[in-house]
């Protein structure tokens, strides 16, 4: 009955708020629905008993990924009314595809049964709750199962470290960086110079 | 009604995913949301994951949600890389005006 009633809350919240994003005026705003619906999606993991994942949602793609949204988004000097212009005009097409691809979906998901063979084909089950934590009986299989995709996962997201540094970095003109060598070449002859000066005359 | 099965969380990812699909016709101009839509998209894929691994008791499901995130974050910091490197370089972010490489 709660639970129930927790479902539809938060899938309400994240149906409209990813209603919010698509159609928000402002790129600003669209960010922090996109907030609200991770938020609400981590709330039907909790549902589904998948906490650690939950977790991770809040953390990886509301404390990382929108940031960096927010952070892009705040960056670029961009006239984002220009960008909406044909926002009217792509509007009947998107709502047909829209409707035609949910209307399928629900068809296909609305009355879905589990064959009578599916739960053989179970590799890993759940453990029981109550013995071992979500998050230990996910671990237990990502470090022995799923060691390799684990290190590769790693992997990518290394490259994708290296690749967003080589992309935006680039060298500014007219920046007076430190040079460390060039500061130990540095010797007492180069740098110091001894003048007589004489009073009132300056150098 | 209240008793909540797979069918309610297939039908809360189907509206999610579609609503990716319309918001990326819908916001064809603007790199920024079309990639917000992508990442609604791929949150779909994960409740999907998530829920047909509760109802399975199967637990690789949750394993493959993980990966998904994983590559999402990746994608999600490459992207904005390449969208803000293009900003740099041409001042603005319309998809339409990217078409250097048109032959």
């Amino acid at each position: 009955m709660i639970e129930g009633l927790v479902f539809y809350l938060f899938a309400a919240i994240t149906v409209a708020s990813g209603v919010m994003v698509v159609s928000s005026r402002n790129p600003v705003y669209s960010v922090l629905w996109l907030i609200l619906a991770f938020f609400n999606a981590a709330g039907l993991f909790l549902l589904l008993g998948a906490e650690f994942l939950a977790m991770v949602l809040v953390i990886v793609y509301v404390g990382a990924v929108a940031v960096l949204f927010l952070f892009v988004v705040m960056l670029l000097d961009i006239n984002y009314l220009r960008l909406r212009e044909g926002f009217m005009q792509y509007l009947p097409t998107g709502a047909l595809v829209g409707a035609i691809l949910v209307a399928e979906l629900l068809m296909v998901y609305g009355g879905w049964k589990f064959a009578d063979q599916a739960p053989l084909s179970v590799a890993t089950r759940t453990p029981d709750p109550t013995a071992v934590s979500n998050t230990d009986a996910l671990g237990r299989l990502l470090y022995t199962d799923y060691a390799f995709l684990f290190q590769a996962a790693g992997l990518i997201l290394l490259v994708a470290m290296i690749g967003t540094i080589m992309l935006t970095h680039r060298t500014r003109s007219g920046v007076r960086k430190q040079v460390i060598s060039k500061q130990n070449a540095r010797t007492k002859e180069t740098s110091v110079e001894i003048r007589k000066v004489t009073s009132g005359g300056g150098i | 009604m209240l008793t909540i099965g797979l069918s309610h969380y297939l039908t809360v990812a189907g509206i999610l995913f579609t609503l990716g699909v319309f918001g990326i016709f819908l916001n064809r101009k603007n790199v920024i949301i079309i990639m917000m839509s992508i990442e609604l998209i791929l949150l779909a894929v994960n409740i999907n994951f998530v829920a047909f691994s509760h109802f399975l008791a199967d637990l690789n499901g949750q394993i493959f949600t993980m990966f998904v995130l994983t590559v999402a974050a990746a994608e999600a910091a490459i992207g904005l890389a390449i969208v803000v490197v293009f900003f740099r370089n041409r001042g603005t972010i319309a998809v339409e005006d990217v078409n250097r490489m048109k032959g």
